[in-house]
């Protein structure tokens, strides 16, 4: 029997995390909902099962995504997770073949070569050597990249690093530990008997050539066996969580869970699913446009696994999913947010270490100034019948033209509609539900939904994307819902909206809501391509950047978001369009003010378009068309 | 001063010393732009909730501002955040995040009290 | 040798600068980007406060430029000032070089454009005008709407891209108020019944008989004043336009119909000036305006010697100031040039 007391350590460690694994699991299961538990069934046993192996493979070894954002930081994560999954793999293989026995406990594969110190000599074995020796310098290699990235963190070509805590602290330092412990070990032991590869064999040599190696090799394996013990334990208390939770997380995803509107086990298998990358940091334009460094989702899953009160990080965004779109995880991040700021404030309670290792169930008691409604002095809603209701939401009252130039597509194209808000009309409840307070949204949703339905409509149509995100989600209605710029498109592909082609060279400004929140990116460009000359920009589609206007930060001053809203402008007009399009009022609004080029919503560029010149209003008088300067 | 049948009413004033002015000090320290706010009313011009119901941000403010609570606690929740008001400011106040701040405040007060 | 001065901008400040250069025995060029000189002054039909015609103190301009002396180079802008040596060469966008002792920079102001406002909907709504259309109505005598009638109420919204971080101005133009409460009275001068309102956040009336003139605009021209800052403007079904705003003293929302809305534009830095501007190197303020070199006693002075200031490129100026603030311009010149050992 091959037994070392060193070896103890580890194997605490390693049955305590596996144990943990299991029993964190079965938890998260419980408390998932009964249909996300047939889900899961369904898709551990079914189809999905292939794919959820496929994405693990990709994803929590290949780390393909983050390659794909930045070679150097995948490469760091790939040598690290795919090297060592890859060094156990065949380190167990080795321990099979070589070893005294087949079927060996783990540590007789992790410490192969104490036990088996003359193996590698020559022939197969040697090759063997030599393939475990390449493995353990591609880990090295990525190490090296990890301490630089955490020393300097602009080498590896990331702007930021995430701040650490001090127990993150002790997991990284052992985490950092074990692979040159093992190199030591390794090297003093292959020394000692003059085996080893390339790397091993070499150092141990040169080691040995003026010191005792064979005295000198047994701390090392002390100090590898500690360092992996320590690593295990201390896992579920750090962001390393990740590691085992991601892989849930796959086989969850990959059967159809979502995030949806409550927070529940799925939420939490999110939040500890996060490696603290930073990807999302670089993604940011809070970040990028206003250095403002501390609110981003890494920030507040972090801030939310250590139980903090996250409060004003969750209400420091944008909103605008970027990071949803980059994070190479696929955590529903502006979801979780939103999650979040329903709960409102949290209270700060320092755990116990059993809490920290099962933390509870997050509970929100948020106290309401009255349990009265609050929107109780709408009045009751007035049936208006009609096809079609037009509702042109809060913000396109204060953008006039878009305003007109609906109207005058509306009545160019022969539909019969009404519409609705003319004379202003009730919120849609987003930006409440931004702020947090769904309840009271829901009272406007209620108000809303019922003057929708009274009207007989079969089509709703919309040019605020904020309102369209949320009748499509939060409202039942059992109309088809379409933004202006689908609707458009519609009547064009019907032949109803004949327009003439304008040789303006635009560029499109892809609405945060429109685009990333309710995935409308291709009926808008259709449009702008069959009136204009459209260019590609460095943001289009899902890459899209937020105008700074977002109605989701409730934190940022107007300055900031003006900073913000210039920075974007300077990126889309980079190559001098003569119009920058959008599909919003607010990101009209907040983008004219901050370039000279000039700002239009596609409403207003079809408008311009529409080959009907006597629905132009002719300027009757002459004296109206010379707009002079002002003297004094 | 009986004599000439009048009497100054201690209704009428805001009494600006005994005025509890916390919550307003509350929201310009969290949120500085509710100070730049010059009452123009281009908030209660363009707001939503002000076309189907008595309600003035503007006036809001002020009353905070004088310690004058309880009318801003009965109204404040009738705003619905919709932000025409933070698009039309001529200030830049963030008036979105200075009602939220409001109602936060109230809140806190009611735990407390109780 | 007489020494050279050139002068950029044909307007009151330039105009002043040059004709007081010309009486101090200079050698003076003019250099005008439109074809004659006069700039904003031509477009106005009364000043305020006293209502005189603009035509007047464009006579007086005539007599004090009209001298063989000055040299008017009209329909030329001027891009850049370079220095050379001890003297500065100002280069014309054509890429003419000209070489001067000194620089007077008097490239005024340009009005603010409403259609930054979309709110108020000027270029959407056609009875939705500026001021300097207005003027321009005055000056043709023919204050009518777009539908060729007169109209019964007219509304004039102050503080249009002034004291607005909307729209990057954070400063007071301070001559809008006055210009208001001038049209509102020339309002009721050519079409007697109708009812003028004024919008205002505040009424400003620092200069001297501009409160007397509110007072005569209410006392003697009936003309209505509401505090509120208007929101936004729509149409009515029988196009009259909408606006919205706060009676701020009464404390209720105001809904008002109105056959034409006067926007009362500020005062902007010129994009000549800009221009100029970046590419001389010469400071300008967070309000985009030149800055002077100290603005107690060195408001005509920029950060390159030799180079000067006069009139609303530094500031909002109404005329009075602007001329004093050329001729102090001039003074400086003359300290300069006598100190220069050239």
């Amino acid at each position: 029997m091959q037994f070392d007391p060193f070896i103890i350590p580890f194997n605490i460690g390693l049955y305590f995390i596996l144990i943990y694994a299991v029993v964190r699991s079965v938890m998260w299961f419980r408390d998932l909902s009964k249909q996300d538990k047939l889900r899961l069934q369904r898709g551990f046993f079914g189809r999905s099962f292939g794919q959820s192996l496929k994405e693990i493979f990709m994803e929590s070894l290949l780390h393909r995504k983050i390659f794909k954002t930045n070679f150097r930081l995948g490469y760091m994560h790939m040598s690290l997770a795919f090297g060592w999954f890859l060094l156990i793999l065949f380190g167990t293989l080795e321990a099979d073949i070589f070893g005294s026995s087949h079927l060996n406990a783990p540590y007789k594969a992790i410490f192969f070569k104490y036990f088996n110190p003359d193996h590698g000599r020559a022939g197969f074995e040697a090759v063997w050597s030599f393939v475990m020796d390449f493995l353990l310098a591609v880990i090295l290699s990525g190490l090296i990249i990890a301490i630089i990235k955490r020393l300097y963190s602009r080498i590896v070509g990331m702007k930021k690093t995430t701040k650490l805590r001090p127990l993150d602290k002790v997991a990284l330092t052992s985490l950092w530990m074990i692979f040159p412990s093992r190199l030591i070990a390794e090297s003093f032991t292959s020394g000692a008997y003059g085996t080893g590869s390339f790397l091993t064999g070499s150092l141990g040599s040169w080691l040995a050539s003026f010191l005792p190696a064979h005295e000198m090799a047994y701390p090392f394996w002390w100090l590898y066996s500690l360092s992996l013990g320590t690593f295990f334990v201390l896992l579920p208390l750090t962001r390393y969580m990740h590691i085992p939770t991601e892989l849930f997380l796959i086989f969850a995803r990959n059967s159809g869970i979502t995030t949806g509107d409550k927070a529940g086990a799925f939420t939490d298998i999110q939040t500890y699913s996060c490696s603290s990358c930073g990807i999302c940091i670089d993604a940011c334009q809070l970040n990028f446009s206003t250095g403002i460094t501390n609110i981003q989702s890494a920030y507040l899953l972090k801030g939310i696994r250590n139980n903090e009160n996250v409060k004003d990080i969750a209400f420091n965004c944008l909103m605008c999913g970027r990071c949803d779109q980059k994070c190479p995880v696929g955590i529903e991040l502006t979801p979780i947010r939103m999650l979040r700021r329903r709960a409102g404030e949290t209270e700060h309670v320092e755990k116990s270490i059993l809490k920290r290792y099962f933390p509870d169930k997050p509970s929100f008691n948020p106290v309401k100034v009255s349990e009265k409604p609050s929107f109780d002095f709408l009045p009751s809603s007035r049936p208006v019948k009609a096809d079609v209701v037009y509702f042109a939401g809060c913000m396109t009252h204060l953008t006039p033209s878009i305003r007109n130039s609906m109207i005058k597509i509306l009545d160019a194209s022969g539909v019969k509609y009404k519409f609705i808000d003319e004379n202003g009309g009730v919120c849609c409840g987003r930006p409440l539900m931004l702020a947090g307070q769904d309840k009271e949204a829901r009272e406007l949703i209620n108000f809303n939904s019922k003057l929708i339905l009274k009207s007989g409509a079969q089509t709703l149509v919309t040019s605020c994307p904020i309102c369209y995100k949320v009748f499509r989600e939060s409202y039942y209605l059992d109309i088809e819902v379409l933004h202006h710029t689908q609707f458009i498109k519609n009547l064009i592909d019907e032949g109803s909206l004949k327009l003439n082609f304008m040789r303006k060279k635009v560029v499109y400004h892809t609405p945060c809501d429109l685009g990333r929140g309710s995935g409308v990116y291709d009926e808008p460009r259709d449009v702008l391509r069959y009136v204009s000359r459209l260019q590609k920009t460095d943001f289009d589609n899902e890459n899209s950047l937020c105008c700074g206007g977002s109605l989701g930060n409730m934190k940022i001053s107007y300055k900031q978001k003006q900073i913000i809203a210039a920075d974007a402008a300077a990126r889309l007009t980079k190559d001098n369009p003569e119009i920058l399009a959008t599909s919003c009022p607010l990101c009209k609004k907040t983008l004219a003010a901050a370039t000279e080029t000039k700002v239009a919503d596609i409403a207003e560029i079809v408008a311009e378009a529409i080959m009907l010149p006597n629905l132009m209003k002719e300027k009757s008088n002459p004296m109206l068309i010379v707009k002079e300067p002002v003297t004094i | 001063m009986d004599k000439f049948g009048f009497a100054i009413s201690q209704q009428r004033q805001i009494d600006f010393e005994a005025n509890r002015r916390d919550i307003a000090e509350y929201i310009s320290e969290k949120e500085p732009s509710f100070r730049v706010c010059i009452e123009c009313g281009c908030c209660a011009a363009t707001c939503t909730t002000g076309n189907f119901t008595p309600f003035s941000l503007r006036e809001l403010l002020i009353l905070l501002k004088r310690g004058e609570n309880d009318k801003v606690r009965d109204n404040i929740n009738k705003c619905m955040l919709c932000g025409k008001c933070t698009l039309v400011c001529p200030r830049g106040v963030n008036t979105r995040n200075v009602i939220s701040l409001a109602r936060e405040a109230f809140q806190d007060r009611i735990k407390n009290a109780v | 040798m007489k020494k050279h001065v050139i002068v950029i901008g044909g307007g009151p400040a330039g105009m002043e600068a040059a004709g007081q250069l010309i009486k101090n025995g200079y050698d003076v060029s003019l250099f005008e980007k439109d074809k004659t000189t006069g700039g904003h002054l031509n477009e106005w039909f009364k000043l305020f406060p006293d209502r005189r015609a603009g035509s007047e103190v464009l006579d007086y301009y005539k007599n004090l430029i009209s001298g063989k002396d000055l040299k008017i180079i009209n329909s030329t802008v001027v891009e850049k000032v370079g220095q050379s040596g001890g003297s500065l060469t100002v280069s014309t966008k054509e890429g003419i070089e000209h070489t001067a002792d000194a620089v007077v920079i008097a490239t005024g102001f340009d009005l603010f454009k409403s259609t930054r406002k979309e709110e108020y909907g000027y270029e959407i709504y056609d009875n939705v005008i500026s001021s300097a259309d207005l003027e321009a109505m005055f000056r043709k005598g023919a204050v009518i709407t777009s539908e060729g009638k007169t109209p019964k109420n007219v509304g004039f919204v102050h503080c249009v891209g002034s004291r607005d971080e909307k729209v990057g101005n954070l400063y007071c133009s301070k001559l809008c108020c006055i210009t208001a409460v001038k049209q509102a009275i020339e309002i009721k001068e050519h079409v007697p019944g109708t009812k003028v309102y004024c919008f205002y956040m505040d009424m400003r009336m620092g200069g001297a008989y501009y409160e007397e003139l509110y007072r005569e605009a209410q006392e003697e021209w009936g003309v209505n004043f509401i505090r509120g800052k208007v929101s936004e403007v729509s149409e009515s079904i029988n196009n009259r336009l909408i606006v919205k705003v706060e009676d701020t003293l009464a404390g209720r929302p105001l809904k008002m119909e109105l056959d034409m809305l006067v926007l009362m534009a500020g005062m902007e830095m010129s994009e000549a000036g800009k221009k100029l501007a970046s590419l001389t190197g010469l400071k300008t303020g967070d309000n985009r305006f030149f800055s002077p070199a100290d603005h107690h006693y060195g408001s005509n002075r920029s950060n390159i010697s030799g180079i000067f200031y006069a009139g609303a490129c530094t500031m909002p100026m109404n005329i009075t100031e602007t001329i004093s603030h050329a001729r102090a311009a001039v003074a400086d010149v003359i300290d300069y040039l006598k100190d220069s050992k050239r």
